[in-house]
This record gives structure tokens, sequence and C-alpha cells, in this order.
């Protein structure tokens, strides 16, 4: 029996209707996640618009994504043969528990007591922290937001910005607690001012580190080089300092060529942040030359599948192509008010919404396909053009086909069917309803509450129809 | 074994028996075609150095040129009085660096190595500078220790202008130009700008692990 989702990650999508509901009435929570638009979202479209050649760049770098996972048996050969061959190791991992046994093992077999990590979802994925933790060895995180979020026993709410569902405030009532060397008057206002204190103490972890793992953005076949990605510095630290640099990676990360990812560098950083480039990006190749005068004496890629083969040469192939930059959970109407955590497991958004059923089996997270009002934002500005919107109908439909859709909605299904069918009853009822509805209205023009709708109203007034159905405003238009 | 399984999983989701025809793979591997390459990273020499320091002042880096490597000791010592930081300063052990009439500048306290976490200034040299995006790219070696452009509060780079080019293909052949066929350094890094995260409060603070200033001294005309 494999294990794709390790007890320890906190699998709760099921009950994402809920955790939305608590998100929506998190008013600390909704002020975190109030500015999105204004960061994210518009610091994306202005790179966007400072490069002629964005769009262009997207076809080709999904052109490579598709290609290498046509030959992903070829390519991942050539990878692991190349990163051997450079004096590294290469561990292949069928699931999240084969993985947790290989970095256990390796972290051991060096005596680890403390281990450094770079920002990595793989990690989250096969829930790393916990298990080491269970045998001994304190795992160290060492991205600020991810800092943050383990002194608060929190997992990340947001693929590249983990700790976004926190305000400064509360932020700094975390440092005030955790840090109790430092003098309990000194004021934590200033971002700026807690980010140097966390420099501070993590430093000294940096040097002391046994090991360091980091995650990998990029897989290089040509080279046998992983590539990360980041703007703190704190991934370069974390590989560069300690005796061991263990790199866990999913299989699907993997291009061809140091030009393939140049490529699609140039769409990253740009949708991710709305940065030309983000500040670091590092191509780490095997372990320490003979007279270099740093860098790990080991290097080690635990490479993972974790469901992923399962979903090649499916409606579902594509989302393999996914680069984590995070636009689509920027964008998304649905992950802006709701946040990361309500999706119960690591990934979020509309990414999330598809990939969670995809790893964990749609039984595991029925409701996440429905966390969506297809508004299309989420493809319009993915990278890498994966047809999100799509996917989650394919997701529903499966619901539908497996009966997993609750009953509510089967019937109201079923009742909108029923009148699908009958064009002449279908025409009538919604032009009476669209006439009833449109007097109710009255001059608002929408409804702050409904019988049978309290579950929109609730959060949003229901817009009121104008007196006339789509159908009688489209024959009115043809004539 | 794991190896055989994952692989033979990936052959069967994809509906081949055996692993994919290779010739065609090995020569897209050994041409290595390049997407396309952004108009603003095909400039003229002159244009080119301009994009670049435009384009790293914009990153948050500070730069300055001068004409040869002999000003370049000058150029350290306003940047570190500029920025009031102690004249204290960490040299990757290259020749062109430690070659440097240091001694024009005798308040500076000037020593090499890789870096234990205690440099407030170190002072490396580029492999390349990216004009497109205002990138540096450093490349780790017994000349090179990687740690000089992350433990330091301060980091200098001197980049030759010569070494101006336009993307990143560019780079890549610049640097594997000047090492043995197929090799690659242990660690390559491109760096874009100081250090920084906007972790908190999604409002942007430089310093976060690596240096908080980054200085660029561009060296020719």
């Amino acid at each position: 029996m494999s294990t794709i989702a390790p007890e320890s990650s906190h699998l709760d999508s099921l009950h994402f209707k809920d955790n939305a509901k608590l998100a929506l009435a998190d008013a600390n929570l909704q002020k975190a996640l109030a500015g999105m638009d204004d960061t994210f979202v518009a610091y994306r479209a202005r790179a966007v618009e400072r490069l002629p050649e964005f769009e262009a760049l997207r076809d080709a770098a999904k052109a490579i994504k598709d290609h290498a996972l046509a030959n992903l048996d070829f390519y991942l050969q050539r990878f692991a043969d190349k990163v051997e061959a450079g004096g590294g190791h290469v561990h292949w991992c069928v699931d999240a528990d084969a993985a947790r046994a290989a970095v256990l093992a390796i972290c051991r077999r060096v005596g680890a007591r403390t281990v450094t990590k770079g920002k990595t979802m793989i990690g989250e994925e096969i829930a790393i922290n916990d298990h080491l933790q269970a045998n001994g060895i304190e795992p160290v995180e060492t991205d600020l937001g991810e800092y943050i979020i383990q002194l608060r026993h929190e997992t990340p709410s947001h693929i590249i910005a983990p700790a976004i569902h926190l305000t400064v405030e509360q932020v700094g009532e975390t440092f005030r607690e955790a840090h109790q060397d430092l003098d309990p008057k000194r004021p934590l206002v200033d971002p700026g001012d807690m980010l140097t204190e966390a420099r501070a103490k993590l430093r000294k972890r940096f040097l002391a580190a046994d090991v360091g793992i980091t995650g990998a953005n990029f897989l290089i076949a040509e080279t046998g080089s992983t590539v990360i990605v980041t703007n703190e510095g704190n991934g370069d630290l974390t590989q560069i300092l300690p005796k061991m640099h263990i790199v866990i990676a999913s299989i699907e990360k993997i291009v061809p060529t140091l030009a393939d990812a140049a490529t699609i560098l140039r769409v990253l950083a740009r949708s991710a942040t709305g940065q030309e480039m983000s500040v670091y990006t590092t191509f780490s190749t095997g372990p320490r030359r003979p007279g270099d005068l740093d860098g790990p004496e080991e290097f080690h890629v635990v490479l993972l599948d974790n469901g992923r083969t399962a979903l090649l040469g499916t409606e579902f192939e594509s989302m393999l192509r996914c680069i984590r930059c995070g636009a689509c959970l920027d964008h998304c109407p649905v992950y802006q008010k709701v946040g990361g955590h309500a999706y119960g497991w690591v990934y979020s958004g509309p990414m999330g919404a598809v990939l969670t059923p995809g790893l964990l089996g749609i039984e595991k997270a029925t409701p996440l396909p429905g966390a969506s009002t297809f508004c299309g934002r989420c493809e319009s500005v993915c990278p890498m053009r994966i047809p999100l919107p799509n996917m989650l109908r394919h997701w529903r439909e499966r619901e539908f086909e497996r009966h997993l859709t609750p009953a509510r909605y089967r019937s109201g299904i079923a009742l909108w069917s029923f009148f699908a069918r009958r064009p002449r009853l279908y025409r009538l009822g919604a032009g009476l309803a669209a006439r009833l509805l449109g007097a109710l209205g009255g001059r608002r023009g929408a409804f702050r509450s409904l019988p049978l709708a309290g579950g929109w109203t609730a959060y949003r007034d229901m817009p009121a129809p104008q007196g006339r159905s789509f159908h009688q405003l489209w024959a009115a238009r043809k004539r | 074994m794991s190896r055989e399984r994952i692989l033979g999983n990936i052959r069967q989701a994809l509906k081949r028996s055996s692993p994919p025809d290779t010739v065609p793979l090995e020569t897209r591997l050994s041409e290595a075609p390049t997407g396309p390459i952004p108009a603003r990273g095909q400039l003229p020499r002159a244009q080119r150095i301009e994009l670049f320091i435009e384009m790293a002042k914009r990153a948050v880096a500070s730069v300055t040129r001068v004409p040869s490597t002999a000003e370049v000791p000058a150029a350290v010592a306003e940047f570190l009085a500029r920025e009031n930081l102690p004249a204290r300063l960490k040299l990757a052990p290259d020749p062109a660096l430690t070659g440097l009439p240091w001694e024009r500048r005798p308040l500076i306290e000037v020593s090499t190595g890789a870096s234990g976490g205690d440099d407030p200034v170190s002072l490396c040299h580029a492999e390349a500078g990216i004009a497109e995006t205002g990138t540096l790219m450093l490349a780790s070696g017994p000349k090179s220790p990687s740690t000089l452009n992350f433990l330091p509060e301060s980091e200098i780079v001197l980049l030759p202008a010569d070494r101006v080019v336009g993307g990143l293909e560019e780079a890549w052949s610049l640097l594997r130009s000047r090492l043995p066929a197929g090799e690659m350094p242990r660690t390559v890094n491109f760096i874009t700008g100081p250090s920084r995260s906007a972790d908190i409060g999604q409002k942007i603070q430089l310093g976060a692990h690596g240096p908080r200033r980054l200085h660029i001294i561009v060296v020719g005309e």
C-alpha cells in the first residue's frame, strides 16, 4: 500500500466548505490577504507589460515541458546518470514513505543533529519535518515565511509566500514569544526589524547545520544540475555550508537543457513576483570539486513520484507542466478570500484544486473542484498555459460519475437537466422567474437575502435579473 | 527496484513498451536549441552595457563604471565610505582581484578566502553580466568560493565590460568557453540585486539572509 500523504501532512481537504466559512470570518486572515491585487497581481501585470515577447515565451515554455513529459523516462535516466557521473547520488522514491526513509537514512549516516531547510513543497508533501523530528533530528526552516510558520506550528498557505495568511502584528507576536532571550520591550512593528531579528537567529543555525535540504525548481538532464530560485539567499546558505546537500524533487521538474531552463526562467519570476529574475537562481551540480574552498562534500537527489506517473497520459497530464509560480493562487477570487489553509493540504488555489485530487484521489478531495467560479483568470495568467478550469470540470464529472457529489447538488443538477431537455418548458420557467425576480429586486436590482440561496447572500448580494431571460434578450437582439 | 518501477510506470502511461527513439532526443540535447530571446537581450555592445546597468539598478543594485582595473580599489574605497561600511574586505582568491593595486589604499584591510560568516564586505569576480535582466553570473571554483556571495552584509562584484552579454544563454556559452568540455562548476549563481523578502505583510525588505547591498563595478569601455 503506497502512502502519498503521510498522516502528519494534515490532510483536511474534505472539509473545504467549513474551512472556508471559518476563513471568511477570520479578521486577521482577511486583513492579511486584502492586498494581493496591489502586490502580486499588479507586479505581474507590470512585468508582462515590459516584455513584448512574454506570450511567445509562454508558448515556448509550454512546448518544452510537453516534450519533457512525453520523454520523461529518457530525460530522468539521463539526469540520474549525469548526477552519478559527477559524484552525486540519486534515490528513486515511489511514494512519500520511501522518500522520508531515504532522507532519514542519509541524515543518520552522517549523525546529523540539525538540518537546515530551504523552502520545498515536496518537503511538505512528504511531511519530512515531522519525520525527522520524530527521529531525533531537528529541522530548521530558513525561508523567512517558513521560519515564521514553523514557530507557529502551521503549514504554508501559499506555494511561494508561505506566511501570507499572517498580518505584520501576528508575526511580531510570534517573534516576541519565540525569541525570549531578547529584550521583551523591544519594538516589533516594522517588518524590517523583524527580518533583522530572524536573520540573526538563523545565521547561527546555518553555520551549525549538519545537512541542508532544498527543493528544486528544475532538474537539468543535460548536466545533472538541480536549480533553485529564491529571493532571500537562504536556499544557498542551506546548501553550501553543511557537509551534505540533499535535494528533494518530484520527477516532473525535469527539463532537457540549460537553454530550456533559460526559457522557462523568463516566465517564472515574472509570473511569480513580477521580478525580471528572482534575486538568486542557483545551479548545483554534484559535490564540491577538488580545490573548492566551500560547498557540500556530498550531493544527494531524492527523486519522488508520489502519484505523478498516474497522471501521465490522462486528461490531467498538463498539470505536470506546473512550475509552481503561484500566479493562479494570486489571481483566484476564491483563494483571495479563503486563503490556502482552507484547501486542506499542501497545494491550494486552482492548481491545488486540480493537483490534490490528482495525487490523493478525488474521494479525499471532493469539495476542491467546486472551489471555483470558472472565471478563467487562473488559465489566463498561467505561464505554462495549463487549462485549469477545464481540468476542474473533468474532476466534477468524475465526482458525479462516482456518486461523490452531495445529494443536494445532484438533485439540483437533475432538476436543471429535466428542464434543459424540455426547451419550451425551460423558456417558460426561465422567463417567468426572470420577470418575478426582476420585479422583486426592485430599484436596488439586488437581493440581500433569498430563500434557498443563503450560501450566496450570506457574503454578498445576489444581483436580480433585469426582467427578461437570456433567451428573450437573444431573440430580441437577433431581430 | 524503485528506479525500474517509476520508469516502467512512465512507459506504461505513455503507452510505450520500451525507451523512446533516442536519436532525436540525443540530437536535441547536443544542439540545445534556444527559445525566443527578447529583443532587449540582443542589443549592440554600448546599449547592452547601458541596459545592464539600468536593469541592475532597477533590481536595487548600485553600479559604478571605471575605465580600467587600476581604478577598482578607489571605487571600492568610495563605496565603503559612502555606505559607511568597515574598511575590511574579503577577496575571492582570484589573481584578477588580489593583483589589484591595494597598496594605494592602505586603510582597507584586505584578506582572501572563503567566508566564515564574519566578513562585512566581499569582493568577487563575475563570469558574466546579463543585460536583459541586470543579472550577474558567478561560478564556484578554487578562485571563487560561493560563501562570499551570501554570508557578508555587503557584496561588491567586479564585472569586466567585455563580459556583459545579452541573455542567459550567452552567459552559459561564455562560461563554457573557459571550462574544459562538459564541465560544470559545483555552484553557478545568477544574482539579480541584493537579498530580499516580502514574507512579512507582503512588504519588500532588503537583506533577508544574503547581502543587504550589492555593488557592481563595471570595468572598461
